[in-house]
This record gives C-alpha cells, sequence and structure tokens, in this order.
C-alpha cells in the first residue's frame, strides 16, 4: 500500500521563497512606488488625528455619527470614545482609526473602479473573482510574510498589508451592486439613447450606491481587524497594546487593548451601515441584529432579513 | 395616411452565428426545427408590416410568439440577424451607435412594462431623463417636463419620487417620460399589462384620449386581445415569431383566418367592436309621393323629403297599409336614427319592437338600415344575410 510520505514532495515552499525574494531585489523601485503614497496619506492621517483635541475629536465623531446615523449611534459613538480615553490608550486608538481611514481611502479609490471594471465585463470579472476568491480565504495573518519581504516591517508595510486584506469586498459589492441594477432600467437608459458614460452615471452608479455601501461597512470592518493583525510586523496602534499584553503574560493590558478594539469597531461598524441602510432602506447591521436577539421580542425582523444578509458575513 | 414605419422580412435568432438557422427558416423551417436541429431560439421568423403615420399599430401575442423582441428590434435593443428597419425610410439595421444613439434620443421612444423610473430621481427628473441624456439645458429641460407631466395630468405631482405614486401614475410618468422626448415614435411595451384590471381600463382611455391630441405613431405591445381590439387602428397578430394576420380591428373578428386567430375572436364583445354602417342593408324605396319617398321593409321604414333628409318613421304596420292603401298615416312618430359610427350596443339601446332603426351620415341622408336582425346576426357572428325587401 502506497503511503502519502511515498509521494514525491514537491519543493513548493523553495519555490515561493525564491519567487518572493526574486520579486524583492529586482522590483524594489515598483514596491517603494507603492509604499510612498501609502506612507503619505497615512502619515498626514496620523498626523492630524493625533493633532485634534479629544474634546474636538468627541465632538467630530458625534457630529458625524449623528448626521449619518442618528441621535442613538451618536450618543453610542461618544461614549465609547470616552471609555477608551479612560482606559488609557487613546494615542494608540487614534493610530488604529488613522491606519483604517487611510485604508477606507486606498480601497475606495482601487476597489471601487475595479469593481466597475468587473461589472462591465465578464471577461475581466472571470480573472478577478478567482483573486478575490484567494485573498479572501487565506487567513489574514498569511498576508504578513510576503508584506514583511516585499515592503519591510511597520507601520507603513502593516497599512500595505490592511489596504490588500480590506479592498476585495469592495470590488465585490460593486460589482454585485451594478449587475444588480435592474435589467429594465438598464434597458430604458439604453431606450433613450444613454451612451456607456451616461449609463454608468445616470443609471447604474446611483442604484448601485446602497449595495457600495454595504462593500464599504465590510471594507471596513476587515480593515479594523486587519489593522491590529498587522501589530504583528510591528504596526503601532491597539493591536500593539493586545500583543504586548500578550507578550508579558499581562492579561489586563491585552484585556484592556481588547476592549478598545470592540469599542472602536462597533462605533465604526454602526456608522458606516447605517450609511448603507439609510440608503437602501432595511437592512439591519450584524450588531444590531444581535442587540435586538438579546433583547428578544423582534425575532420576526430576524427572520425576514433580505438573502443578501447571510453572504455579508461571509464576503 | 402615409407611412412612418416599415419593418420587411425581419428575422431574429438568438445565436452568435445566426447564418445556419437563417438558412433552415428560409427553407420553410420553423421556430420549433430550428431549436430541435440548431438549439437556437427564433425571436422572428420573416416579418414584415407597415405602420402608417398616426397610428395606434397593436402587436399582439402571447408569451414566446417575439412580440416584445420585435419592438426592441426597433430601437435595436435586440439587433436584428436579417432584414430592414425604415422609419420614414431610413433603413435603421445597419446603423452605427453613434447614429443609432442619435435616433433613439430624438426619434423613437419607449413605455416599458414596468415602468423602468428611476428609484432614486424625483418624477420631473424621470421626466425629463431622456432629454437630459440629449443634452438639453436644465432650464429647458424642466419647462418642457412640466408641460408633458401635466398633460398627463400629474402637473402636481413633479417632486415626489416614484414610490410615492400609485401603479397607474407611475406608468403615467413612464408616459411622460417618452413624451418628453417629442420622438416619432413612441414603442409601448405591455405598458399596461402590470396595471389592475379597473387601472388598466382607466389607462387604456386616457391613452385614447391623449391620442386624440397628440396623433402619435404609436406601436402598442400587449398580449390583451381585448386591449388591442379597443385602442388599435389597426392589429397584428402574432405566433410563434410569425405575423400570422394583420388588419384592422373589425377585419380580423369577422375573418380570423386561422384557428389561432379565431381562438382569440371567440370571446369579443362583438356589440361593442362593430358599428352601425359595417351592418346596415341599403335602403329600398317603398313609395314615393308629393309628401316625399318611403323607404324600408315589412318591419318598418321612415319618410324621406325631397333632400333625402328623414322627417318621420313608420312602422310594419304603417308600412303594409301604406303599401295596400297608398296613404300616409295621419299621425307620424318620430324616427329613430343613429350616426354610422354607433356602436352595434348603443344603437340595441334604442331599437324598439316592429321598427327600423336608420342610420345618417354626417349631412343627415339616411344611408341604411338596421334591424333585429341585422344587429342580433353580427353580435353571434352569423353572416349577414340579405334580405329582399
Amino acid at each position: 500500500m502506497i503511503k502519502a510520505d511515498d509521494l514525491a514532495i514537491f519543493p513548493v515552499d523553495q519555490w515561493i521563497q525564491d519567487g518572493v525574494r526574486w520579486l524583492a531585489l529586482n522590483l524594489r523601485p515598483l514596491f517603494q512606488a507603492i509604499k510612498w503614497p501609502v506612507e503619505s496619506l497615512l502619515g498626514f492621517n496620523d498626523w492630524v488625528l493625533h493633532a485634534i483635541p479629544f474634546p474636538a475629536m468627541l465632538l467630530l465623531i458625534g457630529l458625524i455619527a449623528w448626521r449619518s446615523a442618528g441621535v442613538g449611534v451618536a450618543i453610542f459613538s461618544v461614549v465609547s470614545l470616552v471609555v477608551i480615553a479612560m482606559l488609557g490608550v487613546w494615542a494608540e486608538a487614534m493610530t488604529t482609526l488613522s491606519l483604517i481611514a487611510t485604508a477606507i481611502v486606498f480601497c475606495a479609490v482601487i476597489g471601487i473602479p475595479i469593481g466597475i471594471l468587473c461589472a462591465r465585463s465578464d471577461r475581466v470579472w472571470n480573472v478577478v473573482r478567482p483573486i478575490l476568491d484567494i485573498m479572501q480565504t487565506t487567513p489574514t495573518f498569511v498576508y504578513l510574510v510576503p508584506v514583511v519581504m516585499l515592503f519591510g516591517v511597520g507601520t507603513v508595510p502593516g497599512e500595505v498589508a490592511v489596504v490588500t486584506a480590506a479592498a476585495p469586498p469592495l470590488i465585490r459589492f460593486t460589482n454585485l451592486g451594478i449587475r444588480m441594477v435592474e435589467h429594465e432600467i438598464v434597458e430604458a437608459g439604453l431606450a433613450f439613447g444613454a451612451d456607456r458614460r451616461q449609463l454608468l452615471w445616470e443609471i447604474q452608479l446611483p442604484l448601485a450606491i446602497p449595495t457600495i455601501l454595504g462593500g464599504l461597512n465590510q471594507t471596513v470592518l476587515t480593515a479594523m481587524v486587519m489593522s491590529v493583525v498587522v501589530a504583528m510586523i510591528g504596526a503601532e496602534g491597539l493591536g500593539l497594546v493586545v500583543l504586548q499584553g500578550l507578550g508579558r503574560l499581562d492579561v489586563g493590558r491585552a484585556a484592556v487593548g481588547g476592549i478598545a478594539i470592540v469599542l472602536l469597531a462597533m462605533m465604526l461598524d454602526r456608522i458606516t451601515q447605517k450609511l448603507a441602510e439609510a440608503k437602501s432602506g432595511q437592512r439591519p447591521s450584524l450588531f444590531q441584529l444581535a442587540m435586538r436577539f438579546l433583547r428578544g421580542g423582534r425575532r420576526e425582523e430576524i427572520a425576514a432579513l433580505p438573502p443578501g444578509e447571510a453572504t455579508r458575513q461571509g464576503a | 395616411m402615409s407611412e412612418r414605419l416599415r419593418i420587411e422580412n425581419l428575422y431574429k435568432v438568438f445565436a452568435k452565428d445566426p447564418g445556419p438557422a437563417l438558412q433552415v427558416l428560409r427553407k420553410g423551417g420553423t421556430k420549433d426545427s430550428v431549436f430541435e436541429t440548431l438549439g437556437h431560439v427564433v425571436g422572428l421568423d420573416d416579418v414584415s408590416l407597415a405602420v402608417p403615420s398616426g397610428a395606434m399599430y397593436m402587436v399582439m401575442g402571447l408569451s414566446g410568439s417575439g412580440k416584445s423582441t420585435l419592438a426592441r428590434c426597433i430601437n435595436r435593443l435586440n439587433e436584428p440577424s436579417a432584414g430592414r428597419i425604415l422609419l420614414d425610410g431610413q433603413d435603421l439595421v445597419p446603423l452605427d451607435e453613434k447614429a443609432l444613439r442619435e435616433v433613439r434620443r430624438t426619434r423613437i421612444s419607449m413605455v416599458f412594462q414596468h415602468f423602468a423610473l428611476l428609484p432614486n430621481k424625483r418624477v420631473i427628473d424621470n421626466v425629463e431623463f431622456g432629454l437630459k441624456l440629449r443634452g438639453v439645458a436644465p432650464a429647458e429641460r424642466r419647462r418642457r417636463a412640466e408641460e408633458v407631466l401635466s398633460v398627463v395630468g400629474l402637473g402636481r405631482w413633479g417632486y415626489h419620487l416614484p414610490h410615492e405614486l400609485s401603479g397607474g401614475m407611475r406608468q403615467r410618468v413612464g408616459l411622460a417620460r417618452a413624451l418628453a422626448t417629442d420622438a416619432d415614435i413612441l414603442i409601448m411595451d405591455e405598458a399596461f399589462s402590470a396595471l389592475d384590471p379597473l387601472i388598466r381600463t382607466e389607462m387604456q382611455d386616457e391613452l385614447l384620449r391623449l391620442q386624440r391630441t397628440l396623433n402619435k405613431t404609436i406601436l402598442f405591445i400587449t398580449h390583451d386581445f381585448q386591449e388591442a381590439l379597443k385602442l388599435g387602428t389597426r392589429i397584428a397578430i402574432m405566433s410563434e415569431g410569425r405575423l400570422v394576420r394583420e388588419g384592422t380591428p373589425q377585419s380580423i373578428v369577422l375573418e380570423p383566418g386561422s384557428d389561432y386567430v379565431a381562438a382569440f375572436t371567440r370571446e369579443v364583445d362583438r356589440a361593442r367592436l362593430f358599428d352601425a354602417r359595417s351592418v346596415m342593408k341599403a335602403p329600398a324605396v317603398l313609395w314615393r309621393g308629393s309628401a316625399g319617398i318611403v323607404v324600408g321593409g315589412p318591419e318598418g321604414g321612415f319618410l324621406l323629403d325631397q333632400e333625402e333628409q328623414v322627417v318621420a318613421g313608420l312602422d310594419g304596420a304603417e308600412i303594409a297599409r301604406l303599401q295596400e292603401t297608398g296613404t300616409l298615416p295621419a299621425e307620424q312618430a318620430a324616427p329613430i336614427c343613429v350616426p354610422e359610427a354607433t356602436k352595434l350596443i348603443d344603437v340595441a339601446r334604442c331599437y324598439r319592437a316592429d321598427r327600423s332603426v336608420g342610420v345618417i351620415d354626417e349631412a343627415g341622408r339616411l344611408v341604411g338600415l338596421l334591424g333585429a336582425e341585422q344587429i342580433l346576426a353580427r353580435i353571434a357572428n352569423l353572416p349577414v344575410q340579405e334580405r329582399e325587401p
């Protein structure tokens, strides 16, 4: 009987190692060029967020939350920020926030146009789709190895990893949103003589916005997760607090980081989720659902979830 | 009436290469035989028709008959596989993308079954849509949109969102959007099929009312034969991608020509479809005298003066006495007369036993007579027998 060990072993690890090393050596200027805009924007965002005084920050985020998601979320956001400050990790939280804010900008700039291209051409989508599948099934910390080899260690390479991990949902949802636009409405656009540009700007993008905002919510949450994980390659922020706590077996310190991360994540989720919801009508977020479920008595709304909701978590 | 749209030998096969399927069809193959041998779906199989200017031209057929494919070929939402589509003599099939866009923006507009309004835009913006694509200045297109909205009776609803409107009102918006571009041809694809029956009737009446003033050339796609009869000046019936019958509503009901068409005409309310003119019989002179002329038959007649104007009506007994004695009755009853275009249902309403109904032309001259026999025979779909007076 043949055993698994009897088969010849492909030296895949060696190949990949060699490949990445070759890339790092030969395409160094390219990676430096990629790094530059990330470094600039991240540096700017980081500086701004740390420069804003604490009360002004409370006011600003409270205002954003209120305008986009209502009074409840605004109060929740302000309280969360105060708690984070009282935990003594305000500066770290601002660093994490700047990582996420920067990631949103890059994901939008890269992801939405790619998503549009995918929606307009089946050929492009057939190429992009398996890449997205691989990117989204790969555990997030697996990104760290090639990123370290190509970009080095620190906060900026960490940000590259965050952007790489957070862009796929936005691409996927942009593509989906445009493809889901009712066929008859697209036909109406064509029948009245819209060219491709008019079709995109007058019909497809406006009608895809609720779905794209849903993708943005996913991107923000993925960026949040990734901004913690990249502490392992030396990125600063709340992730570093947890990592330090674990390193020193200081459970209390790790928990402080953990609580701050959860509060920040909930805040960001609620604000961005409400944004998508306000545009599309009925779409409760996962946290809202969980709260409703815990409160009980409103299960019918959970049962009446749109089918897309099930894929939200998976995507 | 001049001809606005002419379709010549139009084929549509849903396949990358329609060549082989076209060969089969041209050799007499059918939609089914093409599907069996080549696996291609045939949308249109050698369709030719002509739409006169100002017509309400109904294309009627069941689902899968190719009626929507035909409509979509005219503005090339579906690309025809072969044939010509002549709009005012210009063939639309070979047009490139740019020229086609121009035709869609200015000469053909469309109303959709499920309205296809932009849900995120206000009613007025939806109506402006075609003009905006064409590049009309904002103030100008707003003015035009408001004008068209009041024509369809939604003048006060311009600044609401479509979801605040009922289905019938939304389709009025769809109609206004199509009218706003002032296109030569309006394609209405099952435009009223998604509406409730009562609203549908209301919209049909509304369309007829609008058409009287607008006098557009309308190509109306429907699966509802009653709707086709009610609205149409001409009807084309399609089946299996082919045109099986074409003509005026009355001629189709009288001579369906095939069992397929006859199945639709069987349930038709003939009393509302046919008018007095279509069944009247010619008046025969019974008596001439100094008082005038008496025309009619045993079931009744009319006394005419020298200008052929109807003076009085005579019943069967009076006619019999006139023929025996040659004297007119001393007291003469008022005549029952209807204009030529009166539907039989309305003729029936003024019919009285033992009297003929007179049919008069615009000048008031008697042009025909109607008895119960003629009315009932047409309603029962029997051949009208000419009986000698």
